[in-house]
């Protein structure tokens, strides 16, 4: 058969009437020398060695069988015991390994039978171009004209127009029920306020417990969360707006304007936890140089200029919580924060 | 349709000239059976004993799609205990560290598909390194088919199908990833509710919609799941049809080889031969990822434990397929946000989403754009050779690059703490690179495509240097070239040769602009061109050879 795929060479095998556009086409071109001879395999010649490879594939058919066997067995004999992580990894592996047996078995079993033992010789295929015949094409558009004449779509323009209206406008609906995917409340207003207020207590994130002014020595550096949070219903959505990072510096090195003079105290500062690129929590202060970073994309926020972005993609310094104490030493927000916290958005400064 | 594809010769008799054994005979009835309700003999005959060429590189695609079928199947397990569900519960399962935490349902039922299941770990694990090898294999076969021009004619429409697929696939993933409901795919999760926002003027709204109010919502990992299990794999199998129908009608591309032409298939039948090859690889690729899941541990979301939008560790990493994406939002400098008017305008948000849309869409279109260059409207089955298209493969490699610089700088932070770095330092750098590293890379792969062409012409024309140093009697010292086979030359010099459009006036005498545009990305593409040996060189060059032969005689 091989000789019948080798007359010629490529450039006879392309349709003159198709543009080569830049190719190039010459007749000065090396013919297809046409198939190589077949070199038969091993197995093929040696009928010792045929056997042989018989008894491999079946022996590997076999050992798949042992596989999903055993797969069964260390279900049943490793069973997880609460408490003990250990079962869990004795069960994951062994079951494990009994399938992977009992994949590869067959799977190696019937590549070697392909390999080794199926008849190995190339065959060849005719290729027809894609495009249909002239014929078939003529009879694809004979329909189409069938179908125009036999409805008088193309005659017929006011059903022609108002079918098309009716196309356009039956999906809108569809999209219009997806309205109520979210509340009717509008978000921006949402995104402006967090659970702050003025005497809201500043409590450790997660205990919730209230934070003395005393309690944070210089350097050091809470996590904190508004009280009352855990309570609520919606904590996760408030948290996601409420989050705060706390931390003590010389008051010196506070570099506060004007209007912010009074929002810390005695050097204790609060800012905004969520970062303002796409909203990651800035969680790691380094305490020399009262630098935030943000984990997700390295912005940095510098503490002691209100939290100014010093570098990274982040535009917007993290918003500032005004602070104060109460009667009885615990830190208290004087207010909510004074902009929208976290990521812009197109409405922010509306 | 002529198809040759009757049996060797050589092939034993056939069990028709044997009486039917009983087994036979029940074969014969099932299949009469079937064929008298369905016609499907016709099938049968029509792909049966289809030709598939044979290379390692054409195996990726099965790759992806047998890892596509491992996933469906461990994915179907995990939904009969998965829990799409947001509702807060305490956990109570068999992980003692989170013992009595409070977490969303759907965390709490992935701990105990994970620890009070059988096999729950196996197959989780199953299914996350599947989708990660899926991911990968689309990766790499979309590549294949890039290197080797088998998107050109009649395929190109074949390739933007894989492109969908590919971008399903990343859907899926990220999809997939978001459902357990632990702290990374929160932050995850946080990332993108923070890049819809920073969409112009619809961007808060989307985001509104899509968690179902304020971020994170009770609402997302049920919607997410719906797109996870149902609507994304919809479209997907539909989509995965239409290619497999596809590559039926356009049959295989092979490499240029001897018998090999434009207008045939060289390789093995369906049936047998590659039925049982690509059968059997489906069961090692599953065999694979079985292995790989019951050693290796893939996302413990144990560790991580359930979301909360508070804590966050460094130097977690997205799945590796979301990289260049994150990798982008990372490099924007400092400062890129603007007002118009009252309104917020990102640009730090917006640049890497377009720079990335647009990328991803100069991949798409690449088919279209290349046939433009070459006004080529002839089929091509012949896969080239990346050397044999110098300036398609130096494109490629200056996208593979740009990709690979986004996907180094979302691991920016690891460089600068692993090589004692500032975080600074390898930003710049990496903001530089995503410009320069594709231009270099382009200049280099062109450079080298072209030596290695040239190399193929000389060992075409003059075959092989054999080492052996031979002196003539007349005192002369030669180095004997050993000449190719016919067979082996021909790989070498069977090449589509194109060469840049001259620009000429058109029938109106004008030299129209898109006329012109299209000299110029013909130049671009052909001017640095190797031509293939042609018959006459061969002829001259066989004159001027000293062959072994030659040497043989003259030294006697
Ligand atoms: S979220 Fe903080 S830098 Fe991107």
């Amino acid at each position: 058969m091989a000789e019948q795929g080798a007359s010629g060479s490529d450039v006879q095998k392309y349709d003159a009437s198709v543009s080569a556009g830049t190719g190039v086409v010459t007749s000065d071109r090396i013919d297809n020398p046409g198939f190589e001879p077949f070199r038969a395999r091993v197995s093929e010649l040696d009928s010792k060695k045929e056997k042989a490879n018989e008894r491999r594939v079946a022996m590997m058919f076999g050992l798949s069988m042992v596989g999903s066997v055993a797969a069964i067995v260390a279900y049943i004999i490793f069973p997880i015991v609460p408490g003990d992580p250990g079962s869990v990894r004795t069960n994951t592996f062994l079951l494990g390994l009994g399938l992977a047996l009992g994949l590869f078995g067959i799977g190696f079993g019937a590549v070697h039978w392909a390999k080794a033992l199926m008849d190995g010789h190339d065959l060849v295929e005719f290729r027809h171009g894609t495009r249909g015949s002239d014929t078939t094409r003529a009879k694809a558009v004979e329909v189409f004209h069938l179908g125009n004449k036999e409805s008088g779509i193309g005659r017929r323009t006011i059903i022609r127009n108002t079918l098309i209206g009716a196309l356009v406008l039956f999906p809108l609906p569809g999209i219009v029920v997806f309205r109520d995917l979210a509340p009717a409340a509008d978000p921006n207003d949402q995104l402006r306020h967090t659970v702050w207020k003025k005497g809201t207590r500043l409590t450790k994130d997660p205990s919730g417990v209230p934070i003395k002014a005393s309690e944070v020595t210089l350097g050091s550096v809470f996590h904190v969360i508004p009280d009352g949070l855990n309570d609520r219903q919606d904590k996760l959505e408030q948290k996601a707006k409420a989050a705060v990072l706390l931390m003590r510096l010389r008051p010196e090195d506070l570099h506060a304007s004007k209007e912010r003079e009074g929002w810390s105290y005695k050097g204790i500062v609060a800012y905004s936890k969520i970062c303002t690129h796409v909203g990651c929590p800035v969680a790691l202060y380094e305490q020399q140089t009262h630098h935030l970073l943000c984990p997700c994309h390295q912005s940095q926020f510098d503490i002691t200029h209100e939290a100014e972005v010093i570098f990274g993609p982040a535009k917007r310094p993290l918003p500032q919580l005004p602070i104060a104490i109460d009667s009885e030493g615990y830190l208290v927000a004087q207010s909510d924060f004074h902009e929208p916290v976290g990521p812009s958005f197109w409405e922010r400064e509306h | 349709m002529t198809v040759d594809t009757t049996a060797p010769a050589s092939a034993p008799a056939t069990s028709a000239d044997l009486p039917p054994s009983n087994g036979t005979r029940v074969t014969n009835w099932a299949a009469n059976y079937i064929d008298e309700r369905t016609s499907i003999s016709g099938l049968v005959k029509e792909l049966g004993r289809k030709i598939f060429p044979d290379h390692w590189s054409f195996m990726l695609g099965e790759v992806a799609l047998y890892s596509f079928v491992v996933i469906l199947l461990s994915g179907t397990f995990l939904t009969f205990f998965f829990q799409p569900s947001m509702a807060v519960v305490t956990y109570d399962g068999s992980y003692a560290p989170l013992k009595g935490i409070q977490m969303s349902a759907a965390m709490s039922s992935t701990l105990n598909i994970s620890f009070d299941i059988r096999g729950g770990l196996l197959l989780r694990q199953v299914h996350h390194w599947a989708a990660l090898l899926f991911v990968a294999s689309i990766g790499l076969h979309m590549l294949r088919i890039y290197f080797t021009g088998a998107f050109r004619k009649p395929r190109e429409i074949n390739w933007v199908i894989g492109f969908v697929l590919f971008v399903l696939a990343l859907a899926e993933g990220f999809t997939g990833y978001s459902l357990p409901d632990d702290l990374l795919s929160g932050n995850g999760l946080r990332i993108i509710d923070g890049m819809v926002k920073g969409i112009p003027v619809v961007g808060t709204w989307i985001s509104y919609l899509l968690f179902g109010g304020n971020f994170p919502g009770e609402a997302i990992v049920g919607r997410l799941y719906s797109l996870h299990i149902l609507l994304l794999p919809a479209i997907l199998v539909a989509a995965l049809g239409a290619h497999m129908v596809l590559l039926i009608v356009n049959k295989h591309t092979q490499f240029a080889g001897p018998g090999r032409t434009e207008g045939n298939v060289v390789g093995s039948p369906i049936m047998p031969v590659f039925a049982a090859k690509a059968g059997g690889f489906f069961f090692i690729i599953f065999g694979v990822v079985m292995l790989t899941a019951s050693f290796v541990t893939i996302n413990p979301i144990w560790v991580y434990g359930p979301y909360d939008p508070s804590p966050v560790s460094a130097g977690t990493q997205p799945d590796w397929y979301i990289g260049f994406a994150d990798g982008a939002l990372r490099l924007i400098p400092h400062g890129w946000e603007f007002m118009l008017g009252p309104y917020t305008v990102s640009m730090n948000i917006l640049v890497p989403v377009v720079g990335l849309v647009v990328f991803l869409a100069v991949v798409a279109a690449y088919p279209f754009f290349e046939a433009w260059v070459t006004g080529d409207k002839r089929e091509h089955h012949i896969a080239d050779r990346p050397r044999n298209a110098p300036t398609r493969t130096a494109i490629g490699a200056a996208g593979v690059t740009f990709y690979a610089v986004l996907w180094t700088a979302a691991s920016s932070d690891l460089l600068a703490t692993h090589f004692k770095l500032t975080i600074e330092g390898v930003i710049t750098f990496l903001q530089v690179s995503v410009f320069v590293a594709p231009v270099i890379a382009y200049l280099v792969t062109k450079r080298i495509c072209i030596a290695l062409q040239k190399k193929d012409r000389e060992i075409a024309l003059h075959g092989f240097e054999s080492g052996r140093i031979v002196r003539l009697p007349g005192g002369e010292y030669v180095e004997v070239h050993e000449q190719l086979s016919d067979y082996e030359r021909w790989k070498l010099v069977s090449f589509d040769d194109h060469a840049p459009v001259m620009l000429r006036p058109n029938k109106d005498g004008k030299i129209t602009v898109p006329a012109r545009l299209r000299a110029r990305a013909s130049n671009w593409f052909f001017e640095d061109r190797i031509v293939p040996v042609s018959l006459t060189e061969i002829e001259a060059s066989h004159g001027d050879q000293l062959t072994q032969e030659q040497v043989a005689v003259e030294s006697r």
